[in-house]
Formats: C-alpha cells, sequence, structure tokens
C-alpha cells in the first residue's frame, strides 16, 4: 500500500509531463482547442451576466442546441461498449488496445454531456440540490435524476478501467482482472443505460407527441453505435498515424461492420417511423412535417434533415459497395464523417426542436441558435476534444514503453 | 477548466523543448485568467452565502423560514425603491380544494384576465418587440367548429370578438397527476393540499424539463433578471406566490395563492367583464364550482392525456 503511495503521485505526475510534450503539430492543436474553450468561456460569462435571454432559446422551443450536442454526445460515449465486448469479454486481442482508447474517447464525450446540461441549467449555482442526501434528488420518479446517475456513473467506470490497466502498465505489471473485469461487465449494460434513460428523458413525455414514441430508445441505440464507433476509428486512425501504438486492422474492420450493421438498423427504424407518422397523416403528424417539409412558411430545419438523410444514405451505400476495402484511407473515411455529421443533424436538432415545434397550444414559433449559444458549444467540444487528446497521448505514451516506472521491463 | 496548465506549469518544467513549451503555457494560462473575470465580476455582485445554501421550503424550520423571509423583504425593498414588502406563507386551509371553470359560451377574448395576471403576480414585462413578456395565460382564438389548438390564433390584433370565433383561455390546470411536478429532478414544484401547484424559486435549478413537460404550455422560464416597473410591482406577496421571482427559474400560475388562500378571487376572474370565470372550493356541496360541474356540458382539455386538471371548460 504504502507503495502505492508514493508510486501513485509519480504516475500523476508523469502523466502530466507526457500530456504536455509533444510535436509543433501537437502543441498547435492544444492552442487550437484551448482558443476554443476560451470563447466557450466568454460565451458562458455572457450566459451568466444576461440570462439564458443570451441564447435562442424561448418559452415555446425551451431546449436547443446544448440539449440537442447532449443527447448526440450521450451515443458517443456509449460507444466504447462497441470495442468492450469483443475485447474484454470474447478475448478478441487485436480489438483490447481499440477499448482502451474508446474508453478515453468516452471520458471526453461523459464531460461534454455533463458540461452541456450544465451550460443549460438557469441556476447552475444550485447544482447541489441534485446531490442525493443532501439536496433533494427527486428519485427513482423523475428520469432526469436516472440520467444524473448513469451518466456520473459511467463516467466513473471509464476512469476506472482504463485508469487502473494503465496505471498497473506503468507499473510494469500485468492488471489482475478481478480489479477490472467486474467493472467491464457493469460498463457494458451501463452503456446501454446511459443512452436508454436519456431516450426516456423524451418518450416519457405524454404532452409532447413527437417523442412520446417508443421507436426512440432503439433508435438512440442504433444511431448511437452508428456515429460514436464512426467517431472512434477516425480517432484510431489518428493514432494509427501519429504514434507508435499499434491498432490492428481487425480492430478497425471490426468497428467498420458495427458502423454498418447499425447504420442499416438505423436507416430501417428511420424509414419505419416516418411511414407511421405519414400514412396514417393524423394530427400527430405536424411536428414530423415541420421537419421533413416546414409549416406555414417556417423551414428552417427542412434543409438540414434532408441533407442529414442524404448523407446517411449515401455513406451507407458507399460502405456496401464492394470496392470500398479497396479504396484509399481518405476515401474510406469519407462516409464515417458523413454518418457523423448525419446523425449529429438528426438526432440533435432533427430530434429536440421538432418535439416544441408546434407548441403544446399549437403555436409555431421557430428557433435559431444565437452566436453566444454557438460559442459555448464549440467551447465545449473544444474541451471534450481536448480532454480526449491529452489522455490519448498519455495512454500511448505508456502502452508503447515512452513513459513506466520501470522502462527496461516494458519491452 | 483552462486553469489547469498554469496549475501544472512547475510540473512542466526540466524537459525537453524548454522554451517553447514554457512561452506556450504562459499565454495559455494568461488568456485563461483573464477570460474568467468577467464571471468572477458577475458572481461577486450577486452571491450571498445564505442564499446560496438556502433549503427546500419543506426542509426548513420555523426560525429559518423567517430569516429567509426577512433577507427576501429587505432585498425586495432595496430593489424596488424601498417598497414595503410582504411576503406570506399562508398553509393551504383544511377542507378546501380549489377548482376552476371557464365558460367558453361567454369568453370575448378581450385579454384583460392576461393582463391583470401581469400585474398582480408581478410578471417580468418585456418589450413588445422581442415578445419576452411573461403571460401565464395564453387567449387563443379558435375557430367555430373546430377545437384543434393548431389552427388557432394566439395573435389576433383585431376588435373582439370576432363572428367566426370563439376564445379559449389557457392557463395552469393544476393537474391532479401533473406531468410537471413528475419530471424535476429536485423536487422543486408540487401540488399543495388545496389542489395549487407551486414552484418554489429558490430550490428550482432552471433545467426547464418541466416546461417540456407541460401539455398546456403553462409554464415560464426567466430568460433574464425580470424587470418590473417600480411603482407597479405588488407589494403583498406569497413565498410560493407572486414574489418577485429571479433570474434562471421557473414561475407559473398559481390560482393567486396570495389571494385565494385569504378567501379572495384570482385577478384574472376579478377583472373578466364577462363573468366567463368560476372558482371555488370544489368540496363545497353548495359551491357555485361544483354546481357547474355537477350540471353544466363540462370538458377538460387533452382529457387523454390523463392529467385530471382543476381546471374546465363548460357552456351555457
Amino acid at each position: 500500500m504504502s507503495e502505492h503511495l508514493r508510486s501513485y503521485p509519480r504516475f500523476i505526475a508523469d502523466a502530466i509531463k507526457s500530456m504536455l510534450s509533444g510535436s509543433p503539430l501537437y502543441y498547435g492543436w492544444i492552442v487550437l482547442l484551448s482558443l476554443g474553450i476560451l470563447g466557450g468561456i466568454w460565451g458562458y460569462s455572457q450566459q451568466m451576466t444576461y440570462g439564458l435571454a443570451v441564447t435562442g432559446m424561448t418559452d415555446q422551443v425551451s431546449w436547443g442546441m446544448y440539449i440537442a450536442n447532449f443527447t448526440f454526445l450521450v451515443g458517443v460515449a456509449a460507444a466504447a461498449v462497441m470495442m468492450v465486448i469483443p475485447g474484454y469479454l470474447y478475448h478478441m486481442k487485436s480489438v483490447k488496445g481499440g477499448a482502451l482508447i474508446g474508453e478515453l474517447v468516452a471520458i471526453g464525450a461523459i464531460l461534454m454531456c455533463l458540461l452541456f446540461v450544465i451550460a443549460d441549467l438557469g441556476r447552475p449555482d444550485r447544482m447541489w440540490h441534485l446531490l442525493p442526501g443532501i439536496g433533494r434528488f427527486h428519485f427513482p420518479i423523475s428520469m432526469l435524476s436516472w440520467d444524473v446517475l448513469v451518466l456520473n456513473g459511467y463516467l466513473l467506470l471509464n476512469l476506472h478501467i482504463p485508469g487502473y490497466s494503465l496505471y498497473q502498465r506503468y507499473l510494469g505489471r500485468p492488471p489482475q482482472s478481478k480489479y477490472y473485469m467486474p467493472f467491464v461487465y457493469i460498463s457494458v449494460a451501463w452503456a446501454v443505460s446511459i443512452h436508454t434513460v436519456t431516450a426516456f428523458l423524451y418518450t416519457g413525455l405524454a404532452g409532447r407527441p413527437f417523442w412520446n414514441a417508443a421507436i426512440l430508445a432503439p433508435r438512440f441505440i442504433a444511431s448511437a453505435f452508428t456515429a460514436g464507433p464512426a467517431f472512434i476509428i477516425l480517432v484510431l486512425e489518428i493514432v494509427r498515424a501519429k504514434t507508435r501504438f499499434r491498432v490492428a486492422d481487425e480492430t478497425i474492420s471490426f468497428l467498420r461492420m458495427v458502423v454498418l450493421v447499425c447504420g442499416l438498423v438505423n436507416l430501417f427504424l428511420l424509414g419505419s417511423e416516418v411511414f407511421t407518422e405519414f400514412y396514417a397523416d393524423s394530427a400527430h403528424v405536424v411536428s414530423a412535417r415541420y421537419l421533413f417539409f416546414g409549416l406555414e412558411g417556417y423551414n428552417t430545419l427542412v434543409p438540414w434533415i434532408w441533407a442529414s438523410v442524404i448523407m446517411n444514405v449515401s455513406a451507407i451505400l458507399m460502405m456496401l459497395s464492394r470496392k470500398f476495402e479497396k479504396s484509399s484511407l481518405a476515401i474510406q473515411n469519407t462516409p464515417l464523417v458523413m454518418l457523423i455529421v448525419a446523425i449529429w443533424i438528426e438526432k440533435g436538432m432533427g430530434l429536440i426542436i421538432p418535439g416544441f415545434i408546434p407548441t403544446p397550444l399549437g403555436e409555431i414559433f421557430e428557433y435559431l441558435p444565437s452566436l453566444i449559444e454557438v460559442l459555448v458549444c464549440v467551447g465545449i467540444w473544444c474541451f471534450g476534444l481536448l480532454v480526449m487528446t491529452l489522455l490519448i497521448k498519455f495512454a500511448t505514451d505508456v502502452e508503447t514503453g515512452v513513459i513506466g516506472a520501470q522502462p527496461q521491463e516494458n519491452g | 477548466m483552462t486553469q489547469r496548465p498554469s496549475d501544472t506549469q512547475p510540473q512542466g518544467e526540466g524537459n525537453g523543448s524548454k522554451v517553447n513549451r514554457r512561452g506556450f503555457l504562459k499565454t495559455v494560462a494568461a488568456t485563461a485568467g483573464v477570460s474568467c473575470l468577467p464571471i468572477l465580476q458577475t458572481d461577486a455582485n450577486a452571491f450571498s452565502l445564505d442564499a446560496f445554501l438556502q433549503k427546500h421550503f419543506y426542509e426548513m424550520s420555523k426560525e429559518e423560514l423567517e430569516r429567509v423571509i426577512e433577507r427576501l423583504e429587505n432585498e425586495y425593498k432595496k430593489t424596488y425603491n424601498k417598497k414595503e414588502f410582504r411576503v406570506g406563507v399562508d398553509p393551504p386551509l383544511a377542507g378546501v380544494r380549489f377548482a376552476y371553470a371557464l365558460n367558453l359560451a361567454k369568453c370575448i377574448g378581450c385579454r384583460r384576465c392576461a393582463k391583470a395576471c401581469v400585474k398582480e403576480n408581478n410578471q417580468h414585462r418585456g418589450s413588445e418587440e422581442r415578445g419576452d413578456q411573461i403571460e401565464y395565460i395564453r387567449v387563443l382564438e379558435m375557430k367555430k367548429g373546430s377545437l384543434d389548438l393548431e389552427k388557432s390564433n394566439h395573435y389576433y390584433d383585431h376588435p373582439v370578438p370576432d363572428k367566426d370565433s370563439y376564445y379559449m383561455p389557457v392557463q395552469c390546470h393544476h393537474c391532479n397527476a401533473a406531468p410537471c411536478t413528475k419530471v424535476c429532478p429536485v423536487e422543486a414544484t408540487w401540488q399543495e393540499a388545496d389542489g395549487i401547484v407551486v414552484v418554489d424559486y429558490n430550490w428550482c435549478i432552471g433545467c426547464r424539463y418541466c416546461e417540456a413537460a407541460c401539455p398546456y404550455w403553462a409554464r415560464r422560464f426567466n430568460f433574464s433578471k425580470p424587470r418590473i416597473p417600480d411603482e407597479e410591482v405588488n407589494t403583498n406577496t406569497h413565498y410560493l406566490g407572486n414574489r418577485p421571482r429571479e433570474k434562471g427559474v421557473m414561475e407559473k400560475c398559481t390560482f393567486c395563492i396570495q389571494r385565494t388562500r385569504k378567501g379572495l378571487n384570482p385577478a384574472c376572474l376579478e377583472i373578466c367583464p364577462t363573468g366567463s370565470r368560476k372558482f371555488g372550493n370544489i368540496l363545497d356541496p353548495q359551491s357555485e364550482i361544483r354546481y357547474i360541474i355537477e350540471n353544466k356540458r363540462v370538458f377538460i382539455l387533452k382529457e387523454e392525456l390523463g392529467t385530471d386538471p382543476s381546471f374546465y371548460y363548460f357552456f351555457d
């Protein structure tokens, strides 16, 4: 035990050292992200001073870009499980390295989720009211209280699992499965839960017919396991190009398969939803009609959602093509970027905003994010990407033996 | 968050690419510090430890509540040109369950109720062009022969009543199975024993989940610091009712809790020139509201959602 009292602080110190050293390109990237964060802090300080009136949100559309990004990022966070299952549970050794990166991506994504929720609060100073025992946590009745639990729980799980194995690697010892495998099992179920609970936030509202549909939770999962792994593949490609960390080809092709299958399921579910809404053509269709075709000349979201549909379909078609596997890296990554953007649109703005249009009293009132709101969103994204960058930098340094307590044993 | 690089600056020394990194860290830390200043400044103006640590309405002892009320009354006095405020905490009366009924055959859509409500309940006076005035009552101009809210006109601007329309004012329905209170993550909104759904403005975290949950669009959020002209502010208030609100919290119709718990009628009923509005204790068999619900052609808005409102519409 006393040994850890000395080696753990050293581990942390070395981690910081590793995170702060790198190529000029690495510094450039960090500076860029820091600038984005500064913009976000400035935007948020405006919001703190003048209230949420500086955003585009109104009583009619009372959630906007913050909650849209939150919803999308829960999916990215959940996607780590797609490598944890084969890597840890089926012992596909080649995928295990990818799983580590996936978990670090999840940490960044969850932190972004939490920040987006905090940015959306009118009174962030009262967040302690959510603390069980100290505040008045409305559990288990409020779905939001479930979301607070599952998101923070998932963050802890994803801090522990890679944290433990990196520490052991650093000490030059094999990780002992009893200290992390139980948490791996929990995290698999937990990953699905964060997304299901987030979907239930919306489906639980009977007064919002656009959200009050059973298909929402399955669609959340399908789109999460499309966009999430797509994002992780892109991260892995960067890791592969910029570090000596070995990412097996099998990992990438396995993840591509996941993206393709989940992307197809997602399209199928989207089709089912669109059919149900438009074929019956009842009064319930009005929000969907706003989204896809516009209402009474109000059509802000129409170009966005069609761009999303077109990118979704063409990305899947590209990936289905037989020539795809043999094409260049740039072409292979194009559909992934398209899917990420498409799902960001459909699951962010495309899901949240139409839920509010028309209002329960039938008013059509459109929403456009303000510049300050956009700055805060960019700031939070930069923060999340910075966290991912720093963590991955350190993890790859440890895994490739650049740093360690006993470098000679790391080989 | 961006303060991190400045904390870790000393540890970064003694490694390769020294000058480069140190300069870089300094720049990052300095800019981070500067951009944090506005946040610190705004907090210094508004921050009060007592307000920060204030407990939920039902968790305060009698003494704690008295202290809080004293603090609030002083705060309001300072804000509103030395006016003396009274923040009441009158509890629900035993044997009372409030209900409201609105006669659609009589309402002419004059919106006097909505305006009277704003004055009585100290709502934020927004500007006309921005449309950020907070009103608890929305009067819908409905096409005759249709109950479709989506065909209603919210912003009619012509002499009323229009002969092809009827008018349907909508406000909080004080549901007995309220979707809004169910979703609140911190129990900052709840239904009182007399049926009134209230908000603890000092407990609300401003997540607006209740606003998304309400099928009657009855909840309002203070997107900015509410502004009320000194000469128009109503100083006779209730803790769970019309006391001045803060930035970043929810508010809503409370059936004028500051009036109705004293046996008065809500302001919207008082002002109504047509007598379309009826309010009373549904548990009292002799009350007019009870007579209406038992004998008139009564209906509930969005009955299929199972919200069990305390607000009824009727024709006669």
